[in-house]
């Protein structure tokens, strides 16, 4: 049974429905990548997972329904949001902002989880003080990343983590993320414009088009697509 | 020289409640991006809540924690009744709703209490304090030291407690703060709640000095505002020393320029708003707003 499902999910904003039926499993462990446009829907259907907006259909993850939670309930039960243009509380330092991060926890546990991200991230440990509001995009994805694990959740929901970044940058992120995969057997589902980084790390993947899903593969699969290399990867 | 000295001393004290209602403004506008103009009015109420509980055979301490606990309840009301079912309406209707419920609390002191002034006792005792040749009040020491500790209280809430930080968080990014499991309105309300303790604190504070009456805090409330702007309207530390440079520069000025004198202090408010709009619109402390497009 797969760690986190949805089946047959609406959700949109007011009147406006923008997504149209989605069914969508990811298997626990399994790095998930959704492909899609601009205006697909892609970061709405991160929004409906986490709560943030009104959504009809069901959520099942790790066997418990989570559609009719709250965010923050959602939050608690692990499912992590690293929502687009990275949401750091600008205002606080890099220390704060990864404390906060931990905010469901208590104190030891959330101590050693800190020392264990930052390994991941060191250029984060040289900027403990600075207000978050000063890192660069890159950094501050990173620093997005950590607050996010703090919650030491069981999914993790990124939303174009590669937004604004220069693609050296971009593929070391990925890197990471496969590596805190590795380690820590954590699901993720990345949502992403940008492609061909994404799949190098990713195990699936599935298109979205204008608010359906109209193609589900394997990550290789899709990377040797025609139709996706023409459209998502840039190749003629 | 004394003269000078003593007009310093004092202008701390009256910029120390100026900095404890620009501070209630501060907090209620960062936390939701709305200034609360009924804050001086609320404030006069929790003076004239000392009174009726010394009335009713309290001593004056307790009473003044009573009302100061009250006016943080009330604080917490006001927000989740009045400010948050109106958090996606214009700003001009809250301007307008919170005009009305200036002009409401007015009314209502006026009702309950009558127009006649009425005499709060000073937390402080009558006496003097001898420093060398320089005197200075019991109650001009004890205001200082009364905001100090409830400024260093405040600091140690936001900078060292986990409720601060989800606080300073909520405030700063509530998007993010759901994100990682606060709850946002609880949290405002407790901002909101804390505005209206502190309001309470300069209400008490500025009582005994200019009598309980319904329109007391007319004069605070400016000198409140003034602070504000000029420390910057995001700023609590803003806020505090433009409180007490507000505080200091008027009781100068209303005593060295002899045509202004007392009753024009007023005045000094108001060129200090006008002139931080004109020349520094983020006040000294405040953070440029930047928009990303």
């Amino acid at each position: 049974m797969s760690l986190f499902s949805i089946k047959g999910m609406h959700a949109g904003y007011g009147a406006r429905n923008v997504l149209h039926g989605i069914d969508l499993d990811v298997e626990e462990r399994q790095i998930q990548v959704v492909l899609g446009a601009n205006g697909a829907g892609k970061t709405t259907l991160l929004r409906a997972i986490s709560g943030t907006i009104a959504r009809e259909g069901t959520i099942l993850f790790d066997g418990a329904r989570i559609d009719r939670l709250s965010a923050r309930k959602i939050v608690a039960a692990g499912v992590a949001h690293v929502p687009q243009g990275r949401g750091t509380f600008a205002d606080l330092t890099v220390d704060e902002n990864i404390r906060l991060g931990a905010y469901l926890r208590t104190g030891a546990e959330a101590r050693q989880d800190r020392e264990r991200w930052l390994t991941f991230f060191p250029r984060l440990r040289e900027r403990l003080s600075q207000q978050a509001g000063s890192l660069s995009g890159g950094e501050q994805q990173m620093l997005a990343i950590t607050r996010a694990l703090m919650l030491r959740p069981r999914l993790l929901l990124l939303d174009e983590p590669s937004l604004g970044l220069a693609p050296i940058i971009t593929q070391g992120l990925f890197k990471t993320l496969a590596a805190i995969r590795e380690e820590t057997g954590m699901t993720m589902l990345i949502v992403e414009q940008s492609a061909n980084l994404a799949l190098d790390v990713a195990d699936s993947g599935v298109v979205l088009e204008s608010g359906e899903i109209v193609l589900r593969d394997s990550a290789q699969n899709l990377a040797g697509n025609d139709e996706v290399r023409r459209i998502y990867l840039g190749y003629e | 020289m004394n003269l000078f000295a003593s007009q310093i001393i004092d202008g701390l004290a009256d910029g120390a409640i100026y900095a404890s209602l620009a501070l209630a403004l501060v907090f209620s506008y960062r936390s939701t991006g709305i200034v609360n103009f009924a804050q001086g009015e609320m404030a006069m109420l929790s003076a004239y809540l000392v009174w009726q509980l010394m009335a009713w055979g309290m001593p004056l301490v307790p009473a003044a924690l009573v009302s100061i606990v009250i006016s943080f309840i009330a604080g917490a009301l006001l927000y989740a009744t009045i400010v948050k079912p109106l958090s996606h309406a214009s700003l001009l209707t809250v301007v307008s709703v919170l005009i009305g419920l200036y002009l409401a609390l007015n009314s209502l002191a006026g009702f309950l209490w009558t127009y006649t002034i009425k005499a709060l006792p000073s937390l402080f005792p009558k006496a003097h304090l001898q420093f060398g040749s320089f005197t200075v009040s019991a109650e001009t020491v004890g205001i200082i030291a009364v905001v100090g500790i409830v400024l260093l209280l405040l600091y140690l809430l936001f900078e060292t407690t986990k409720v601060g930080l989800a606080m300073r968080g909520a405030a700063s990014t509530p998007d993010s703060a759901i994100l990682v499991g606060v709850s946002v309105p609880v949290m405002l309300l407790i901002g909101w709640g804390i505005a209206a303790a502190l309001g309470a604190l300069s209400g008490i504070l500025v009582a005994p000095r200019v009598f309980l009456n319904p329109t007391m805090m007319f004069g605070v409330i400016i000198y409140a505002f003034a602070a504000a702007t000029l420390g910057g309207f995001d700023s609590v530390v803003g806020a505090v020393v433009g409180g007490l440079l507000v505080g200091v520069v008027e009781n100068l000025v209303g005593t060295y320029i002899p045509w202004i004198g007392p009753d024009l202090k007023i005045i000094v408010a108001l060129v200090l708003i006008f002139g931080t709009l004109l020349i520094k619109p983020d006040g000294l402390f405040g953070r440029k707003k930047v928009v990303r497009l």
